[in-house]
């Protein structure tokens, strides 16, 4: 599955980022060659095991200038690529603050607090507060399944969940729904809760939110807060695909 | 009778019959909905999971796709479902009142179903009809153009007897074309076949070099040369081509395309026949704006005349190399489809949020299949091009930008509607053509166009200066131009796909903002904030509706900024909400309401 991460990059074929020479291989996005690399771009919605979504626009950087999202952004030899800049973090803050004010994120009473990368990323992009005025949407839980609860006041949309469930587990338990500042996630089953489906804890799509919306039962507080994985190291020390 | 007041189930022979007409193919999502739920008013829950079982697909997937799309309703909408026409040209005409007094005598409020389930009333994004305006759509098919308060009544009555809407005064219904000014597009239109004649005759290598040399670019807006992109289409791999029209004319304050499928049909798929030739391809079709769903069936029957005619089908006009039919996919109101690779997910029956590029259409576009994406003014400006030739379009306009373009031009001035002028003519002279007085500001484009101030009423439409998808709108010196801005912000808002979160955020928290300045508790704070999603939307947005949301709004702060100060409380900073207000519940709960109970009078 992470293929692309493993295999070697072709000698010679490289371009800039920040300054720094990056190695890439042919096929590769501007955020594959960089995580092979370890190299940090701030990202939310992109994970090494699925293709692009391009969503969050965490990921936006200058490539000769213009922008772009690094997910979607072929490598190409001579690009020159400009990501941890004032303005560009500026930028990435903003998108969070966004992403903050648009769900319901109480981080202190959160299960997932210590290990989301959306916390995580507000922390190394110095976001300290929300910036905007809260929308405070009234989104209820969906608790129905005995294993497993689903909270969307913090879904960012990512659609990690969908893809995982639909291309890794065979199962399309969720898929998208809505509009605009409405696009939410969607539960497929008649009744529309995730009781009536087939997930299952050990399904892919059970453990890859990124967020707090897909959680396990009775496990909240099995690691301490303070023991947690981005308690422990920052978000951008321990990029994917080396530390999975 | 309470039409509405159960769950509408197709009967099993009507679903069976609408699956089999579209070979259940999920390819066909959208237009299987849509045929659904003009069958039986809205589509219930049980409908989609009917749908999604005959087409292999899941609930929560037809499900998303439904909920995705502005005309379909997953709730229970009146047996009558009236949309006004909001675009900011609808509102010049008083369709605000107008729709108030609808409300009023149908005993209803906005967005709200009645009780007896007969009717209901709300708004809609510009219906294309700005030149008879003020309009509204009704159940998603018939227009009503020329509201003024004599129809209001009249139509009320009708609703509350139950009239069946193909009974109302034909009159109602009337579209005018508006043509003002004409020039190639509009002037006379050629004898059905002539142009594909000619370009077959050509040949393929020939018309394409001639569409190179006309120097033609799209007219949808990014003026793309289609020359190339018809050569990458052409060289891209594939077991098959497809020609697509763009007729999803969903831009604000643009009506031209609705006018060229009205009465040039034949130049638009004579223009998609000649690129089939050119591209190799076999099958058209084109994308209607669910708007337009009145023109439906005059463009099939068009569609008709061409097959037996031998323009479309099988060995086109004798040559056994050449065989190209049209299929007519009609939207259902999401104003990101006009962004071609949203169209495309659409065609593929699909949410309309735009791909990923590259890969671009030309190849990997309708299915995969390599696909020329143009719009309808440019396929009929093909079928000019191949009656002339290259060079003779070339030679109108300017050297970066040939040919005529139209505008569809509305708001304050004495004569709305159509106006074709080669590239090149200033500002000024559509004015002085149209007879517009004391104007204040025109916004050329839409929306996501750019508003020009009278101190550049001198500039000319052009690709190299003032670009334009063809809307023309204009605003004398009576009018907000912070109100219109408002207008155009609520726009975004609505028609956003929710995809990627500088748009899907940004776009609401403009709309609060701005909100927020309309009821009198701005600051200049919230103008800076405004430039920073403005900037921010530009720069990270997934597509071009993001990124050119807030063009409307920088243009207006910059041109007009005495506009905007006049909403501000204060010049200076002014907290999210009214301290003031905050404290009416504690006044209730205490019963005071005296001078100290108030936040401004405590000193």
């Amino acid at each position: 599955m992470t293929d692309h991460l493993t295999t070697e990059v072709n000698p010679g074929q490289s371009f800039l980022l920040d300054g720094q020479d990056l190695p890439f291989k042919p096929g590769d996005t501007i955020l594959q060659a960089a995580t092979r690399a370890q190299r940090y771009i701030p990202h939310l919605c992109w994970h090494p095991d699925f293709p692009a979504h391009g969503s969050c626009r965490l990921c936006s950087v200058k490539v000769n200038g213009h922008p772009g999202a690094a997910c979607t952004v072929r490598a190409s030899t001579g690009l020159e690529v400009e990501s941890n800049t004032e303005e560009l973090n500026g930028q990435r803050k903003t998108l969070l603050q966004m992403l903050f004010v648009e769900g319901n994120h109480f981080c202190p009473s959160c299960e997932k607090s210590g290990n989301c990368l959306l916390q995580a990323t507000a922390y190394e992009m110095g976001m300290e507060g929300p910036h905007f005025e809260e929308f405070y949407p009234d989104r209820p839980v969906d608790a129905s399944h005995p294993d497993i609860l689903l909270d969307f006041n913090r879904c960012i949309l990512c659609e990690l969940c969908v893809k995982a469930s639909r291309d890794v587990d065979g199962k399309n338990i969720f898929a998208i729904g809505g509009h605009g500042i409405d696009t939410h996630l969607l539960v497929n089953s008649a009744s529309g809760r995730l009781a009536d489906t087939t997930m299952t804890l050990g399904d892919r799509a059970a453990n890859i939110c990124p967020v707090g919306v897909i959680l396990p039962k009775r496990r909240g507080f099995v690691i301490p807060i303070g023991q947690r994985r981005f308690d422990a190291k920052s978000v951008s020390e321990q990029v994917e695909g080396k530390t999975t | 009778m309470h039409p509405n007041s159960q769950p509408p189930t197709a009967s099993a022979s009507v679903l069976r019959s609408l699956l089999t007409r579209h070979r259940a193919d999920r390819h066909a999502l959208v237009q299987i909905l849509r045929e659904l739920q003009a069958l039986q008013g809205w589509l219930p829950r049980e409908a989609l999971s009917q749908v999604a079982t005959a087409l292999g697909l899941t609930l929560a997937q037809v499900e998303g796709v439904a909920g995705f799309y502005r005309f379909f309703h997953t709730r229970p909408v009146g047996a009558y479902r009236v949309l006004f026409s909001d675009n900011v040209t609808d509102r010049l005409l008083g369709s605000e009142a107008l729709m108030a007094d609808l409300c009023r005598r149908l005993g209803l409020t906005p967005g709200q179903l009645g009780n007896d389930g007969l009717v209901s009333v709300d708004k809609t994004s510009c219906t294309g009809l700005c030149d008879q305006g003020p309009a509204l759509l009704i159940n998603h098919h018939q227009v009503v153009t020329r509201l003024d308060a004599a129809r209001m009544a009249e139509m009320a009555d009708l609703i509350h007897s139950r009239v069946p809407v193909p009974q109302w005064p034909a009159e109602w219904f009337e579209v005018q074309d508006n043509i003002r000014r004409a020039d190639v597009l509009l002037g006379e239109a050629a004898a059905p076949g002539a142009a594909l004649a000619t370009a077959l005759a050509r040949g393929p290598d020939a018309m394409l070099a001639e569409i190179k040399l006309s120097k033609l670019r799209g007219r949808g807006g990014a003026g793309f040369a289609t020359g190339l992109k018809w050569e990458l289409c052409r060289q891209a791999p594939g077991a098959e081509h497809v020609v697509v029209c763009n007729a999803d004319e969903g831009e604000p304050g643009t009506f031209k395309d609705r006018v060229l499928l009205s009465r040039r049909a034949d130049a638009m798929f004579e223009g998609m026949t000649i690129a089939a030739h050119v591209i190799g391809a076999r099958r058209g079709l084109v994308y209607l704006r669910g708007e337009y769903r009145y023109i439906l069936e005059p463009l099939l029957e068009v569609l008709q005349r061409r097959r037996e005619a031998h323009l479309l089908g099988t060995s086109i006009l004798g040559h056994e190399d050449l065989d190209f039919d049209i299929a007519i996919h009609v939207g259902a109101g999401a104003y990101v489809c006009g962004e071609e690779s949203a169209l495309i997910e659409s065609l593929e029956g699909k949410r309309g949020t735009p791909r990923i590029r590259p890969p671009f259409p030309v190849t990997h576009g309708y299915l995969g299949h390599p696909t020329i994406v143009n719009n309808v003014e440019t396929f009929c400006a093909v079928s000019h091009i191949a009656l002339q030739d290259g060079a003779w379009w070339a030679g109108i306009g300017t050297p970066q930008s040939s040919g005529t373009k139209i505008h569809s031009v509305s708001g304050d001035c004495e004569r709305p509607g159509l106006y074709e002028y080669p590239f090149g003519t200033r500002i000024d002279r559509i004015l002085e053509d149209c007879g517009a007085h004391n104007t204040q500001a025109v916004q050329v484009g839409g929306p996501s166009g750019v508003c020009l101030s009278a101190s550049e009423f001198g500039r000319r439409i052009a690709f190299e200066d003032v670009p334009t998808a063809g809307a023309f709108m204009v605003f004398d010196r009576r009018r907000d131009m912070f109100e219109v801005a408002r207008g155009f912000a609520h726009f975004f808002a609505h028609e956003s796909c929710g995809f990627c979160t500088p748009c899907r955020v940004g776009t609401a928290l403009v709309v609060k903002r701005m909100d927020k300045l309309a009821e009198g508790h701005g600051s200049r704070d919230d103008i800076d904030v405004l430039f920073e999603l403005d900037r921010l939307m530009h720069t990270a947005s997934h597509c071009g509706l993001g990124a050119s949301a807030c063009n409307s709004l920088r243009d207006t702060i910059l041109k007009f900024r005495p506009a905007y100060e006049q909403h501000l409380k204060s010049l200076h900073f002014e907290p999210d909400f009214d301290l003031d207000a905050e404290l009416s519940i504690a006044r209730r709960m205490t019963g005071r309401d005296d001078a100290g109970a108030h936040l401004e009078n405590l000193s």
